[in-house]
């Protein structure tokens, strides 16, 4: 364990935690301003948040323990991938749990949870959203492991720490076709996995089209908090994972203030700037059918894969 | 080389993108897409051989390719009136986007042999061609429009000439002529082809035609 893996991994999850809810704020108040509204401010989801947490804990008759502990899962699988992914050190605090197949595999064991406290509920929108969410799941995490794989196949190791070190040492590999296509199909599943608008809406509580809302619908209070907490990171996450793996600039590759603090600036900019165009983009397209969201993902898969077949081919 | 490997990259995901979307003015523009990046790929393989001949070819891809056969195209969309969309191609979208990644692979496959014959970065590059080659067979084969038919066509006709300059680095000015002239000549009789047909039945769905009519 490095020097530089434990500043990472003790700067990182405080960064997301503080820096998610503040994301979550800008992207709505951008759709906001884009929308000729005057918008709540940069800081309303951390007002929302103390406000929940300040509620008395409360869960309706008839759960199980699988409520109750559906959101600490959550919150802690985040978290986890939020210390080990390089963020804003190459380094990680854990290097084993830095693989490709691990951040995944924890960030689907946090939905999975989500689910089955939807479907635990026993309420028709909790197993109607928890449903849904898992067929989105299906079709989106296959996808995620194919367009990272691409990009770890020619470096030799799915270890995320490797390959942001990797393409930061050869910044052409940013404009090969593997690269292109993986980066299109990252961003169209990154989309459907936090749920932004052509899949799921996040804003909208309409019984037909809701996702997301629909499994969380029975939280209330300090656990709601930390629901809305951990979809916030979640988001962080991955455009944090989409930024370092497509343009690593930036990142920390010693234990210096200096570097760390670039890094860190880095970081929020790239996110920053991410999450701005995602809520711009989502002002000028309207919500997809559910039936058509198959297509979109099937469509994202294929370029993941042409992705990997392209690493092979153009070796 | 990476400009290459771009462009074979451009041309792969233009073929998935008339797959995958319905409206027939989109696709026609990404044909165009597609026609201006077999002219990149022509135009590196010229500056390798640092051959005229090659540059001149490139310029005439760019001219036909992403000029001439999408004005045309678009030409003809503009009298189809309302049928703008590819409703319902025979296989739904979802399917042939997966139908699609296997022929991918078939085409890896199939094209291993053509590689080891001479290995170099712009062989390594005709799976790609031949991918190309399959998809705008398939959305020949799966559509019901006379114009989505046509791009599909035509989308053969891409992927067999970026076969061949990836194989051969150039079979001459005057095959290639040749080929254009005859590509041209297929897009211009099928263009009247279509008018006519929906002069007489008022619609280009090709299924509807398969009965005899006095």
């Amino acid at each position: 364990m490095s020097a530089l893996g434990v500043v990472g991994g003790v700067v990182q999850p405080v960064l997301i935690v503080a820096g998610s809810p503040l994301l979550v704020g800008l992207m709505r108040q951008v759709r906001a301003r884009l929308e000729g509204r005057a918008g709540a401010g940069v800081a309303q989801p951390w007002r929302d948040l103390r406000k929940l947490l300040r509620k008395e804990r409360i869960t309706p008759r008839g759960t199980s323990e699988v409520f109750r502990f559906a959101p600490l899962v959550l919150v802690a699988t985040t978290l986890v991938v939020a210390v080990v992914v390089p963020f804003v050190a190459t380094e990680s605090a854990v290097d084993p749990v830095a693989d490709l197949f691990a951040v995944v595999a924890l960030l689907a064991l946090g939905a999975v949870a989500l689910a089955l406290a939807g479907l635990d509920t026993g309420t028709a929108f909790g197993g109607m959203g928890a449903s849904r969410e898992m067929t989105i799941l299906a079709l989106v995490e296959p996808t995620l492991l194919v367009a990272i794989f691409a990009l770890s196949v020619r470096v030799g190791s799915t270890n995320l720490g490797a390959i942001v070190s990797s393409t930061l040492h050869d910044p052409a590999r940013v404009i090969s076709p593997v690269s292109l296509l993986a980066a299109v199909a990252l961003i169209v599943v990154i989309v459907a996995e936090t749920g932004r608008i052509p899949v799921d809406n996040p804003s909208t509580h309409l019984e037909l089209t809701m996702v997301h809302e629909a499994m969380v619908l029975e939280y209330a209070g300090p656990d709601l908090a930390l629901v809305e907490l951990a979809s916030a990171m979640r988001l962080s996450v991955f455009l944090g994972l989409l930024a370092n793996l497509f343009a690593p600039w930036g990142i920390a590759t010693e234990a210096t203030p200096l570097a760390v603090l670039i890094g860190v600036l880095a970081l929020v900019v790239k996110v920053g700037v991410l999450g701005g165009l995602l809520a711009a983009g989502e002002v000028f397209v309207a919500k997809l059918r559910l039936f058509r969201v198959p297509e979109l993902l099937a469509g994202s898969s294929l370029l993941a894969l042409l992705a990997v077949a392209a690493s092979f081919f153009l070796a | 080389m990476q400009l290459l490997y771009l462009a074979c990259g451009a041309l792969l995901l233009t073929a998935v993108l008339v797959l995958w979307r319905r409206e027939l003015s989109v696709i026609i523009r990404v044909f165009a897409v597609q026609g201006a990046a077999l002219a990149v790929l022509v135009a590196v393989l010229a500056a390798q051989e640092n051959s005229v001949e090659l540059w001149a070819v490139a310029v005439g891809v760019l001219v036909l390719r992403a000029g001439v056969l999408p004005y045309l195209l678009r030409r003809a969309l503009a009298g189809a009136g309302e049928s703008r969309r590819e409703t319902r191609p025979l296989v739904n979208v979802s399917a042939s986007l997966l139908a699609a990644a296997a022929l991918t692979l078939l085409a890896y496959a199939v094209s291993q042999p053509l590689v080891a014959l001479a290995p170099s970065a712009a062989t390594q590059a005709i799976p790609v061609g031949v991918t190309v080659v399959l998809i705008g067979f398939f959305v020949l084969v799966t559509r019901r429009r006379a114009l989505s038919q046509l791009v599909g066509f035509l989308l053969m006709d891409n992927g067999i000439t970026a076969v061949g300059f990836l194989t051969t680095t150039g079979v001459g000015l005057v095959v290639e002529l040749g080929v254009s002239l005859d590509v041209l000549l297929a897009v211009l009789v099928l263009q009247v082809l279509t008018t006519r047909m929906r002069e007489t039945f008022g619609d280009t769905d090709l299924d509807e035609l398969r009965e005899l009519r006095d």
